[in-house]
């Protein structure tokens, strides 16, 4: 063409009916279930503490916006801060104290988001990197799991003992009980095999359903995967990340469970405790801090798998989907440089295909 | 048949409705037409008609020039009011050379105007030929000149001419329309060009959100045997040439290359039609079909329309804007472009007039981007959209160029599915018009520098040439004053011209 212009506004003019918004929202949608019911599972505390996390990261945000220069409103609303808090909230003990929450979220936000440049700018998930540095500054805090004491159920504390638990420090020692991946890590240690270990404290079911010790989000493994579920099919997510996460955890649970039963528990135990499905549906699927090719969120995916199972298994800490998706977050940039599609009429070196017939076509 | 799977591409809600259950409704001639003489990819036509001047409908008002080109016939019977500059059928609403023509009202065809009984018994060539001075063009929007694309058979080992029926771009009906009213023609044209390209087999692609269009066509092609009909998924880009190839064999068009380097030549059903008039009846391309629809528009259509009438006059016939629209278009609302006013003329390129209203277009504040990947699952081309914008703003334009920007087809995807909202076909734009004309002030560079070199090397040889005929003489003086003794010798070496000015003209 004779013209040239710098084509100042350059189709497309439709649009599909997606925002970051709706993204944050349905991914907040699908998180509902499980927080619902962990809240009812372990009382007022927990909502307070929830609550206070979403208070402070909404603040921290506005904040930080403020000082960038950046307007407020729509940043504020586009619900990636809440998310974060949101997951935050998810992985601390629901009995912890208050301030753990207001820590938490500031590292989150401040530290881990807006340093970095704001939203799709950071490299880490906020909220697992303020939930490890939580871990590591607080490890008393952040290990105190109590067991479930549902909502008005006879004992469980009510609304002003439940203040008094998170603002006042009063824990009673009543509730207090150990995850069952801390526990079957202590008892491992001192030398027991798991089959005088867990029968008694595990079954799958409890887990699934969510009746044992655990942080807050790690509650229910079956509403969480019915999140999940909700998230694929809205296709927010692909299968790609969660599928190549459980199964390399899975695989290698089985691996080793098959090597030496006694010493390595099987792969239910692993898919169904923990954070695992959490971790797998929600915080490795983070959009910003994974690989954006489907071929690089099976890499990540399967490196979180490993690493889980690594380091549930072999360091000295009980879980570790936080540190498994952190340091697969640290890989991301490398594996989107190098990981990427194939380009139409390209091989994957990036020269134009040839066809060593002409003439010859397929049909 | 078998179909293939592409990559990527987008369900865009396919608004078709609006103007589908229309049919095609001839424009009434407008008062002036507005003929611009490049209505095509290639140089433009010069004018061969003057001010004042008397024209049959379907005389020649501008001849194409040199090899890609085509030519511009008057549209309507009528008096040559101007030949001067109008505003273009083009975003940037820059005046080009236009004819202007006012219409006598009796619509007369040129008496020269005479089809051919039997196209079949035509040489390729000759149909190539007369595709030509038809002003044949790619009607789909490529307005690449039809008959160089007809002669691709010289160079290319051809198989398939494909009919792209697609029509993937929402709103836009004018081939299912035209494919629905005209099915016997469009069929003639498809086998006239199938006999120019040499090519025995034939496929029709029509998405399936056209089932009219597919029962039509399929019944009036069943009396060719060497005609399929394939029914296409209903996806966005389907209609992009090399990926609605690859759907029907199988096969990628190599980068950089063309779908005829795989054999297969892709022509548009309109273009078909507007072969087949020129061929069985000699009528030159001074019309075409055009969807007006939009949620703005009163009362959405297809109409044919002389080529050169103003945008306006087909927002008149429509009954006007129901309400102001957000954007007026030229084209679909993926790969249309936006028209500069009302004013502008239509072009043989022009498929659609599209007002569209805010909800329609859903334009919001771009956001940061959130690394989702959507852009990535959508892009037909396997390429990472969010790599090529990021690289293109922070200005590093061989970053994009070596992550594939250049084999991007435009196609829009990765922004329409973009939560962000962010304008990346505008920054992927932005960076090939940049590299264009970088690649055009290198290769400036590179021929500046080449004539230098090549000067230099001239005056090189010449200065060598003085001295070796130089040293000639001397030798063959010293010769002959060994010589003179003997005999007396008068052919002295003639000394070699030296063609001082014609090394700075050159130069
Ligand atoms: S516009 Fe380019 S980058 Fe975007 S989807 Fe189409 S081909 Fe891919
Ligand atoms: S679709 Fe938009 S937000 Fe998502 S990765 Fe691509 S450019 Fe970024």
């Amino acid at each position: 063409m004779s013209i040239e212009t710098p084509a100042p506004n350059a189709g497309p003019f439709a649009h599909e009916r997606v925002s970051i918004s709706r993204t944050m929202g349905l991914v907040m949608l699908a998180l509902l279930p499980a927080t619902v019911f962990s809240f009812w599972q372990f009382g007022w505390p927990a909502i307070y503490l929830f609550t206070v996390t979403l208070v402070t990261v909404l603040l921290a945000e506005a904040v930080c916006l403020w000082i960038a220069g950046k307007p407020i409103r729509p940043f504020l609303l586009d619900g990636s801060a809440v998310l974060t808090g949101w997951l935050l909230a998810m992985t601390l003990p629901p009995w912890a104290p208050w301030w753990t929450g207001v820590v938490g979220g500031l590292i989150a936000i401040v530290i881990a988001k807006q340093v970095f440049g704001g939203i799709g700018q950071n490299l880490f998930n906020p909220a697992m990197v303020a939930r490890v540095a939580l871990l590591i500054s607080f490890p008393l805090e952040l290990t105190s799991f109590v067991n479930p004491a549902p909502l008005f159920a006879a004992g469980s504390p009510d609304w002003p003992q439940g203040l008094a638990i998170t603002f006042g420090g009063q824990a009673t020692d009543a509730f207090s009980g150990a995850t069952l991946l801390g526990h079957v890590r202590t008892e491992l240690a001192q030398g027991h095999v798991l089959s005088e270990i867990l029968p008694g404290f595990y079954t799958p079911m409890t887990d699934a359903v969510g009746t044992l010790s655990g942080s807050l989000g790690e509650g229910s493994a079956l509403l969480i995967l019915f999140g999940g579920l909700f998230l694929l099919y809205k296709r927010i997510l692909t299968w790609h990340i969660p599928v190549a996460m459980l199964g390399t955890l899975a695989l290698a649970a089985t691996l080793m469970h098959f090597v030496d039963p006694e010493h390595y528990t099987g792969p239910l135990y692993h898919l169904v405790s923990g954070a695992t499905l959490l971790g797998a549906f929600f915080i490795a699927t983070d959009l910003v801090t994974s690989p954006v090719s489907l071929r690089g969120q099976i890499i990540f995916g399967a490196g979180c798998g490993l690493l889980v199972y690594v380091i549930r298994t072999w360091t000295g800490y009980p879980e570790g989907v936080a540190f498994a998706v952190l340091l697969m977050n640290a890989c991301t940039p490398l594996i989107d440089h190098y990981v990427r599609p194939r380009v139409y009429g390209r091989d994957r070196k990036g020269s134009p295909i040839e066809y060593a017939d002409e003439i010859e076509v397929s049909r | 048949m078998k179909l293939f799977k592409i990559r990527g591409g987008v369900h865009p809600d396919d608004r078709k409705q609006l103007a589908a259950g229309q049919a095609i409704e001839t424009l009434p001639l407008p008062a002036l037409l507005h003929i611009p003489l490049q209505q095509h990819i290639g140089a433009p036509a010069s004018p061969a008609v003057r001010r004042g001047q008397r024209v049959a409908k379907g005389d020649l008002i501008a001849q194409g020039q040199g090899m890609i080109s085509a030519p511009v016939h008057a549209p309507t019977s009528g008096r040559i009011v101007g030949v001067g500059s109008y505003p273009a059928h083009h975003a940037s609403g820059l005046s080009v050379p236009t004819v202007t023509l006012q219409p006598d009202g009796e619509d007369r065809w040129s008496d020269q105007i005479q089809g051919v009984a039997d196209p079949f018994a035509l040489d390729p060539d000759e149909i190539a030929t007369r595709v030509g001075t038809a002003g044949i063009v790619g009607l789909g929007g490529a307005t690449f000149p039809a008959a160089v694309k007809l002669n691709l058979r010289k160079k290319y080992k051809l198989h398939t001419l494909v009919i792209n029926g697609a029509e993937c771009e929402p709103y836009l009906t004018c081939d299912d329309r035209l494919m629905r009213e005209q099915t016997d023609a469009v069929i003639d044209g498809i086998r006239i060009m199938a006999h120019a390209l040499g090519v025995a087999r034939i496929v029709i692609g029509i998405e399936n959100n056209k089932p009219e269009a597919q029962a039509a066509m399929a019944i009036a092609a069943s009396a060719h045997p060497n005609i399929q009909i394939a029914r296409l998924p209903t996806r966005y880009p389907m209609g992009s040439e090399k990926h609605l190839v690859q759907t029907l064999t199988g096969r990628e068009t190599p980068a950089r290359g063309l779908t005829a380097d795989i054999g297969v030549v892709v022509h548009n059903p309109a273009t078909a039609f507007a072969v087949h008039e020129a061929l069985r009846f000699g009528y030159p391309l001074v019309s075409r079909v055009v969807t007006v629809s939009g949620g703005a528009i009163s009362r959405p259509c297809n109409l044919r329309v002389p080529l050169g009438t103003r945008v306006q006059d087909l927002l008149d016939y429509c009954g006007g804007f129901r309400e102001e629209p957000a954007r007026l278009l030229s084209g679909g609302p993926m790969m249309g472009q936006p028209l500069p006013s009302t004013r502008v003329p239509m072009v043989k390129g022009s498929n659609g007039v599209l007002a569209l209203t805010a909800a329609e277009t859903n334009l919001r504040e771009p956001m940061p981007c959130i690394r989702c990947g959507s852009c990535v699952l959508a892009c037909p081309c396997g390429l990472v959209p969010l790599d090529l914008a990021a690289h293109t703003r922070a200005g590093e334009l061989e970053g994009a160029v070596s992550r594939g920007l250049m084999d991007c087809i435009g196609c829009g995807s990765c922004a329409y599915v973009c939560p962000a909202h962010i304008p990346l076909v505008q920054f992927f734009n932005y960076a090939k018009g940049e590299m264009a004309a970088r690649g055009r002030a290198k290769q400036k560079q590179a021929e500046t520098k080449r004539l230098i070199e090549q000067r230099t090397a001239r005056i090189d040889a010449i200065q060598r040439a003085k001295r070796e005929a130089m040293a000639a003489r001397k030798r063959e003086a010293d010769a002959k004053k060994k010589a003179a003794a003997a005999s007396l010798s008068t052919d002295m070496p003639t000394p070699l011209p030296t063609p001082a000015s014609a090394v700075e003209t050159e130069a």
